[in-house]
Order: C-alpha cells, then structure tokens, then sequence
C-alpha cells in the first residue's frame, strides 16, 4: 500500500493520522479514497469541479505530480506521497 | 560598489576570522557580505532570526520592511526584541539590537506597511530579498515584485508546525532561471479556507529554525558558496521531526514569466487573494464606546465573545463565550428578540461567526464589535490585559 503523509493543519480531518496507508493504482484514486474516508479533507482538497486545489501540492516521492503525469501518476507500494498545502504565516 | 574598493579594517578581519579560515568561504566569500544590500521583510518571527544572523555573518547594508509596533505577544518568538522595546516601532527598536551586535553594518529603516504602490520603489535598491511576511496578499506581492525587478526572493513560511523555505528566481551560474512562488502555487487559498491568526499560532522556535535557514540561504545566494535551493522546496514538519526536500519547476502559465505573461505591474493583491469578496459583505458594527454606553445605560442585550477559552482567561469583558468552531451548535442559545453584540480580540474570529449565524440561521440582530476586545481594552478598560 502507498503512504500519505498529511500536513499538520489538516490532521484534524484525519483523527490526528500523520500517515495514511492507501490501496491504490494512481495518484487519483489515493485522493479519491482519502476524500471517501474522511469527508473533511474534500473542500481541502478539491474544487467544486473535483480537481485538486492549486494551492494544494501533491508530490509523488520527490516530484510534485504536474510534472509527472497529474491525477493519473501510476502508485506502487513503495510510493510515498505528500500533500503540502500552501501556508503564509500567522495572518492570512 | 565593486569588490576591489571594499577594505576590511582589522577589527572587522578579527571579527570575521571564523567565517574567513573557512576554506570554501574565505576573505572573497566576506568581501560580497559586505558588498551585498539584503531586504528582509517582516521583522517578526521569521525576520528576527534572519536579521540577527545576517548583521553578524557581516552582510554590509540591511534594509528592514515593517510597519508593526513590539507587542507582549510578539517575545514568545520574536527574538529581535525585548520588554523594553514594547509599543515602539520594530524597526526602531531591530536597529537598535542590531546596530549593538554589529556596528559595521548599515541599516535602512522601512517602518511601513509593504504595498503595490510602494514594493518596487523599496525593492529597487537591494540585491537579494527575504520574505518573512505573515499573509498570503504580501506573499504574492513580494514574489512578482521581485520577478519584475529580477532579484532572488529567499522565501520562509511557518503554521503551527510546518516551515517551508525555497529560493525563488534565482539564476544559476549556468545563467538558467528557477521557479518561483507562482510556480509552486499558482493561486492562494481563499479566506474561508485558512484559519486566522488567533487560531492558528505558531510554534515559537519554529520561526527560528526556518528564519535562520533563510538567513543561510542569502548568505549562499550572494556569496555564490554552495548550492542554493532553487528549484528546491523544503518543508520541515517539528511536530514529528521529518523533513523533506522536493523538486520543483517553472511553469509555461505562469502569469509573471511563463510563456505568454499576462501580469506586468503589480496588481490588487488583496483582491487576488479573494479579501475583497469578504468586505464587501457588510454587517452592522458597534464601536467600543457605543458598547460601554449599552453596558451602563441598562440596554437590554447580549453579549457573546467567540474567542479560545485560554484567551478568555486573559482578559474578558462580560460576554457570553462561545468560540467560534462552536457556534453553529449553539446557535438555537442565541437570543432573535434583542441586539446581540458578538466579539474577538480584533474582530475578525467575530465577523466570521456573524457571517455563520446569517446564513445558516437567518439572524437579522448581530453587530460586530468594531477592533474586538483589543479596542475595548484601548478605549473603555485599559486595566486590562492586552495579548
């Protein structure tokens, strides 16, 4: 299974899970299924057309996924895959 | 000014000696320290560190960016500063700390708030920037001002646990171009998606981790020693000590300098970062006075503060509490047939709950305490403690 590793400030919608074990083929379905479980993550994660937020990075080991192949980036079970959200301090 | 006309006295040789016998560093490396103007801007958590180590590694002229006033608040990071310098102007009392540990250095002052009418002006005369800023409005600011001037922009950003730190717009020794903050993300969240301030907070050593990380960053950039992290991002977790570094690119669609710009002066930053869209949704208000006269004159109303029970402890001026993450479950406790008065600390946490309870629950009866309890604290109650 690939691991996710949630970013602290959405760890809140994850009962406090820094890291996720996910069952999946593509970088695609991994939100997918995350979204499933815990709901929260959603307005998080996508815009209301179901494409990832573009102040939402996802990398895919080193790499950020709009290099790779986007949504359809191929997983493996040594895949790690980190969601980093953009943050700018205390003040928004 | 050209390397060849800088000198060092001997007291300066002495003082830099631990940085000169490095053998990659040496005198050449010290030499562009003090030929470099560094910006650093924000003085707060992230610019205190980088302020500190930058004057003493020697670079030779600083300029500090901040409108801010030392606040209480501010000490539990903000390094730079200390009791004795509390409602004076961080740039004032910065040159102060900093003029102390190295006099060879030469400081400018920018005690102003950071804007599109000023940005170019200010950033014009300096070689590398470091943006330590708190909001994502001045973030996109510093980042095409930048751009548009052709300077490196030694990036650092903190929430709660998580540090970031990259070097934007740097040009290599091959002449090659890296990515910026435009490219890593194209556009900010909207407001409604980042808490504010007071529910954020910010681990205090964290600034300082990443603020010197910046600070060793700019030493690199001018200094040419070493691999600066452009097209690099790095994020550091503290919470469970990982940290990792990612490879990031320039875009074709970046609207500053991809492909097909479309951006070629600074614009509304505010309204880019969907602030606007927030303001233009009025709510009635009450000053802190008007509030006072209601207490004493006997008006019936309620008073509901939405703050965090540990800021209630510190001060409180008789309302109700019930933070804000909780207001929608208490909603049906919120008087409908008399004024309701709902508060923060600054008013913020407070328009966002009347904006809740109108929604979803058609309340027609909410005013906003105009500046929070802070303007309370300043206009009717200055016994209280102010945080």
């Amino acid at each position: 299974m690939a691991t996710v590793i949630i970013p602290t400030p959405l760890r809140k919608f994850t009962n406090q899970t820094a890291r996720l074990q996910v069952e999946a083929g593509t970088v695609g379905e991994i939100i997918e299924k995350i979204t499933f479980d815990f709901p929260e993550l959603k307005k998080h994660l996508l815009d209301p057309q179901g494409s990832i937020r573009s102040f939402v990075n996802i990398f895919s080991g080193d790499d950020d996924i709009r290099d790779l192949q986007k949504e359809k980036t191929p997983v493996n079970e040594s895949s790690v895959i980190s969601i980093i959200p953009a943050i700018a301090g205390g003040k928004y | 000014m050209a390397l060849s006309n800088i000198q060092f006295s001997k007291a300066e040789l002495a003082r830099y000696n631990r940085h000169i016998i490095i053998p990659e560093f040496g005198e050449e490396a010290q030499l562009k320290l003090k030929a470099a103007r560094v910006l650093i801007i924000g003085s707060g958590g992230l610019g205190s560190p980088a302020l500190l180590y930058l004057t003493a590694a020697g670079v030779g002229t600083i300029g500090i960016v901040d409108f801010d006033v030392v606040d209480d608040s501010n000490l539990q990071r903000q390094v730079l500063f200390d009791i004795r310098e509390i409602g004076k102007p961080k740039v004032e009392a910065a040159k102060r700390r900093l003029e102390a540990l190295n006099p060879y250095v030469n400081l400018i002052l920018h005690n102003t708030h950071i804007n599109s009418e000023n940005a170019l002006e200010i950033i014009r005369d300096y070689d590398v920037v470091a943006d330590g800023t708190d909001n994502f409005p001045t973030r996109y600011l510093v980042n095409d001002a930048t751009l548009l001037l052709d300077k490196p922009n030694v990036y650092g950003s903190i929430f709660q646990f998580d540090g970031q730190v990259s070097v934007f717009n740097y040009v290599n020794k091959n002449g090659v171009r890296g990515p910026n903050y435009r490219d890593l993300y194209p556009t900010p969240p909207p407001p409604g998606l980042v808490p504010s301030c007071a529910e954020g907070g910010v681990l205090g050593v964290l600034p300082g981790i990443i603020g010197s990380l910046q600070a060793l960053e700019v030493i690199k950039v001018i200094t040419g020693v070493g691999e600066p992290l452009s097209g690099r991002f790095y994020t550091f977790d503290a919470l469970n000590f990982e940290s990792r570094t990612f490879n990031i690119k320039r875009r074709d669609d970046n609207p500053v300098n991809g492909k097909n710009p479309t951006i070629h002066k600074l614009i509304d930053y505010e309204q880019f970062c969907g602030m606007r869209a927030v303001e233009e949704k009025p709510v009635k208000e009450i000053t802190a006075r008007d509030l006072y006269n209601w207490q004493v004159t006997g008006k019936l109303f309620k008073l509901i503060d939405v703050r965090e029970p540990s800021e209630y402890q510190i001060a409180q001026i008789g309302g109700e509490l019930i933070p804000l993450a909780t207001i929608a479950e208490h909603a049906d406790q919120i008087p409908r047939d008399i004024d309701v008065v709902i508060h923060c600390k600054s008013g913020a946490r407070s328009l966002k709950a009347i904006h809740e309870l109108e929604e979803k629950f058609g309340f027609k009866n909410l005013y906003n305490l105009k500046g929070g309890i802070l303007a309370y604290i300043d206009q009717v109650q200055p016994e209280l403690t102010r945080y």
